[in-house]
């Protein structure tokens, strides 16, 4: 039984990081492809840890496995939070169906949505 | 002092978490670590020591993990969803909301919340405001959107942090 769910959660991981490949190559800007590369990334590692685990029991290979999920999960959004603000404040353009920038317009500078 | 304490036993835990083993020399290196990074950093823990040992909070974190869990699943095969559809189904923006969470702790893991749901990204945090990047957005008033991004996190935050 448990076997299986180690399969299972391993088989949803590696799914979910090739789901965000696939939108790292498909999403038009950096913004969007930040969404797809860190979060389902994020979730494909948490599942594949959490199979190890599952796989291991409570040993010295199992336990990392899930204090690593937990490293993961605390440092992605703060890493993925500081490339996306630098990036605005840089201006890196936006893709041209974006429907708005709130925070390019609070700062009071030239809208940096693409206009190609 | 009791901040230190306090980032020294978690510390502590850390180190015998990723060894998992008991020998003695296993403990008195992670004593020894545990104890500097204590003296160097304890006085930037960013909780009042006193929180910790509140079980009501901690009661209201485990809750929030399945919850999260949820969330977190259920916005990624929306996304999966999106980068599969042929159209290039994305209506990105960026939107301004508004939080009621006081302490900055709390504001960080709501902040960080939002960026792990897929969909939703915090660009930028400036006191009680969250600039957040959505991948399709629903709402321009911010009412509306502050209820839709972060309506399911801030009830169980202000639980645990506030």
């Amino acid at each position: 039984m448990i076997e299986v769910l180690s399969w299972v959660s391993l088989c949803t991981g590696v799914g979910f990081t090739l789901l965000g490949c696939i939108g790292l190559v498909r999403f038009p800007d950096l913004y969007n492809r930040m969404q797809a590369a860190t979060k389902c990334v994020t979730l494909g590692t948490c599942g594949i840890m959490l199979g190890i685990f599952l796989k291991t029991g409570f040993c010295a290979l199992g336990v990392k496995a899930l204090v690593c999920a937990l490293f993961v999960l605390i440092t992605v959004p703060v890493a993925a939070h500081a490339l996306a603000r630098g990036s605005l404040i840089f201006g890196v353009k936006l893709w041209k169906g974006t429907v708005k920038d709130e925070f390019t317009d609070d700062r009071g500078g030239e809208s940096i949505i693409d206009d190609k | 002092m009791t901040r230190r304490l306090a980032y020294f036993v978690m510390g502590f835990v850390v180190w015998m978490l990723l060894v998992y083993t008991l020998h003695y020399q296993e403990v008195i290196a992670g004593a020894g670590v545990a104890l500097l990074t204590a003296a160097f950093f304890g006085q930037y823990l960013p909780v009042k020591p006193s929180r910790l040992l509140n079980p009501v909070r901690w009661f209201w974190l485990l809750v929030y993990i399945p919850v999260f869990s949820y969330m977190c699943l259920k916005c990624n095969i929306d996304v999966a969803l999106r980068v599969l559809s042929p159209g290039l189904q994305i209506r990105p923006g960026i939107v301004k909301i508004r939080t009621s969470l006081k302490t900055e702790i709390a504001r960080v893991f709501l902040a960080n919340s939002i960026t792990l749901t897929p969909g939703t990204m915090t660009v930028e945090l400036k006191d009680d405001v969250l600039y957040i990047h959505w991948i399709e957005v629903g709402s321009s008033d911010m009412a509306t959107a502050s209820k839709a991004i972060i309506g399911p996190f801030e009830y169980f935050l202000a639980r645990i942090f506030d």
